[in-house]
């Protein structure tokens, strides 16, 4: 941050405060506990001014024939007012300034600025995905009223546009905010939205030879104030207010994206980013965003299972966890290896990492997942955890070195039983029928997979929407998920599954809540000490110095 | 490439851009003029070769071509008429003036409002299109046919002022 920064004084309705030099005039009444209303203006974006929504008054320190500032009887300075309305989008706040943000000239203003807005805007409300969530809709309400003036022809534009792969367009909703052309432009850098015509008759667009498919394009959806951009994904799928709003973090690269899952009736139907500066500002990416659908696929795995020769039959968890220990009790250290994903929560992996303690094998590792990273988001990483995995030690400085090792154990017969927890060892080389031929391969998973049929003891656990725990970011930042819908059939968490297969081995360890597992965690991780899951708090806290691969500031 | 952009073109082009050394964009408008004056319209190539000639994504460019009434997308008769309708002129007959001109120009008269087609004899000889005000609210109706302007026009004038235009 730049040399301590300098407080001006401001008068907002009638009351002093202090700011800080730079602060916008809108910004400082909400600091104020004064909300202005805007349309136009979002605070990660420049300020066009155009929506005309946050008209307020403002007045300058009256100035004596001295040219210095003349003083009331409160011996605070008195204010020239300007005479007409003034937006508090576009300026920053000066000495001695003074806001109206109730007065009448105000309400009026926008009163006058809603009439403006609705004029040519239909009322499909009720068929509206907005609805619950529209800006047009909630000031309506507060600052506009009920009935229009307006007689003549609404003006025809163009709707269900499919502006791009992800988003769909209704041109007659739109107020001309053009919060997502700015966002394309000054975010996701690829400046394909535009307005063209002109007066009412302005409607967005892209050019006709391209199309909205920046891999950040649902953003635009998440700022649009009104209907006009809804996501193809979820449009028509569930009301709004309908949605359990559950904090948690995106879990399909390294950035880790701070995120809200909306839920209705344990099904996810949306995934939202979360503003977090030191994360994901105020965006996510939308292979993040809608990476979510194989939770509510109907293949999950609910049952434990056992193998009986060729089949694999239900059984209880008992059952299953008492058969798992007493494969892995049959084996010595080196003849068992352990594959664990980094996309298990920290807890999950500490676990397993006692797990692998405990049976003395030096074979574990997790499988690495890489992709193209960009300059905005996206990490290069596809794993959302594998700093946690290093910091635990289930991996080296480079993940996966070992797997190589691991494989040709499993195919000389060396390794002889393999814990597989959240992949499929198909990744790693190895074929069903190898897969088959060991003596046991004890999987935890949510889905089905080769390495999930050739199971002799098959454990479903949790996806990442169903867990508490935490993930270390690649930027080194300690962040938390949080259960949004519970795990289907009797799939479980797979703490509590790796929990239980350490108990059939030792008995009893002592560990009922997962807050448990963090307390030891915390304790044998020294750049844990002193952390525990409440104090990570919803924007996670920074816990290793930030790595180079780490992508840029936005 | 179906347009072919002469050299001679070309080179006015590039003197244009010259002369916003701040902004390649602020030359937008002139290219587009310089565009329309060779070409008498402004084709969807044309948008996309501007606008990778300033560096400017094609959407930047058809904002203007879209906002701006004096560009034309599609190509004007071989004489385009030009009929004032602001409030003088509107008082005066400029509507009147425009069926008129239509009537004896064979140029069906549809909907010509924002963003419609331009208005077209089936020969292709005359264009007309509604402008705004041409700076002589003394003397209206007025037109402009080409760049030639016409002011007091009286509606039996129009055969005549056709003929000169054959």
């Amino acid at each position: 941050m730049s040399a301590p920064s300098e407080l001006l004084n401001v008068q907002i309705d009638g009351i002093w405060h202090q700011f800080q030099k730079g602060t916008r005039v809108i910004e400082a009444c909400a600091q104020a506990g004064k909300f202005v209303p805007h349309y136009c203006y979002h605070p990660k974006l420049s300020s066009p001014g155009n929506c005309r929504m946050c008209l307020i008054e403002i007045g300058m320190p009256k100035l004596g024939p001295d040219r210095k500032p003349e003083t009331g009887t409160d011996g605070k300075p008195l204010i020239n007012w300007i005479p007409r309305p003034q937006i508090s989008c576009a300026q920053d706040i000066s000495e001695g300034m003074g806001i109206r943000t109730e007065s009448p000239m105000v309400k009026e203003c926008r009163n006058g600025v809603m009439e403006f807005l609705l004029i040519n805007h239909p009322l499909d409300c009720p068929i509206c995905d907005q609805a619950g969530e529209c800006q047009l809709q909630e000031y309506s309400v507060e600052f506009g009223t009920a009935g229009s003036r307006f007689l003549e022809e609404k003006v025809k534009k163009p709707k269900r546009v499919e502006i791009g792969p992800r988003v769909t367009l209704d041109d007659e909703r739109c107020i001309l905010c053009s919060r997502c052309i700015r966002f394309m432009k000054e975010v996701a850098h690829d400046d394909v939205l535009g307005f063209v015509s002109r007066g009412s008759h302005t409607y967005l667009t892209a050019h006709p030879d391209r199309l909205l498919d920046s891999n950040y394009s649902l953003n635009t959806v998440d700022i649009c104030p009104v209907g006009a951009l809804t996501s193809s994904d979820f449009r028509f799928k569930m009301r709004v207010w309908f949605l359990k709003e559950t904090k948690s973090i995106c879990t399909s690269c390294a950035t880790g994206c701070n995120t809200i899952i909306g839920t209705r009736q344990n099904q996810v139907f949306r995934q939202t980013p979360r503003e977090n500066d030191a994360v994901n500002s105020a965006w996510m990416c939308d292979y993040g965003r809608l990476n979510y659908h194989y939770v509510n696929s109907t293949d999950r795995l609910q049952t434990p299972q056992i193998r009986e020769g060729q089949e694999l039959v239900n059984t209880t968890w008992n059952s299953a966890l008492v058969k798992a220990g007493e494969e892995l009790k049959q084996f010595s250290k080196d003849g068992i290896a352990v594959v664990a994903s980094a996309k298990m929560t920290n807890e999950e992996l500490w676990l397993t990492k006692n797990l692998t303690e405990l049976v003395g094998t030096s074979h574990c590792d997790i499988i690495p997942r890489s992709g193209a990273a960009d300059d905005i988001l996206m990490s290069a990483d596809r794993n959302p955890n594998t700093l946690g995995a290093q910091l635990i030690g289930l991996t080296g400085e480079k993940p996966g070195l070992r797997l190589k090792d691991i494989a040709e154990g499993v195919r000389s017969g060396t390794i002889k039983a393999v814990l597989a927890l959240g992949e499929d060892l198909t990744q790693i080389g190895l074929q069903a029928d190898e897969l088959k031929k060991l003596a046991s391969l004890i999987v935890l998973d949510i889905l089905p997979t080769e390495t999930t049929r050739s199971a002799t003891v098959l454990l479903p656990s949790s996806a990442f929407c169903e867990k508490r725990g935490s993930m270390i970011n690649i930027k080194g930042r300690l962040q938390r998920l949080h259960r949004a819908t519970q795990p289907p059939g009797a799939a479980r968490d797979d703490w509590e599954i790796v929990r239980d297969l350490i108990q059939k081995l030792t008995g009893s360890n002592g560990i009922y809540l997962i807050e448990d597992v963090f307390k030891q965690m915390t304790d044998s991780i020294p750049d844990m000490n002193g952390l525990s899951l409440s104090r990570i708090g919803d924007k996670g806290v920074q816990l290793v110095e930030e790595t180079e691969e780490a992508p840029a500031a936005i | 490439m179906k347009m072919e952009m002469p050299a001679e073109l070309q080179s006015r082009i590039d003197k244009v851009i010259t002369e916003y050394p701040v902004s390649k964009r602020s030359a937008a408008l002139p290219l587009l003029h310089l565009v329309q004056e060779h070409f008498g319209y402004i084709e969807d190539e044309a948008i996309s070769w501007i606008a990778a000639k300033l560096e400017l994504e094609p959407i930047n460019v058809l904002e203007l071509v879209t906002f701006y009434p004096m560009f034309r997308r599609e190509p004007a008769g071989k004489h385009h008429i030009r009929v004032c309708r602001t409030l003088s002129c509107a008082m005066a007959g400029g509507y009147e003036l425009l069926d008129t001109f239509c009537k004896h120009a064979n140029i069906s008269r549809q909907e010509n409002g924002h963003g419609a087609h331009l208005l077209k004899s089936q020969d292709g000889k005359y264009s007309i299109e509604f402008v705004e005000c041409l700076a002589s609210c003394g003397f209206g109706p007025v037109c402009m046919i080409n760049d030639d302007f016409y002011e007091s026009v009286a509606q039996d004038e129009v055969p005549q002022l056709l003929g000169k235009y054959q």
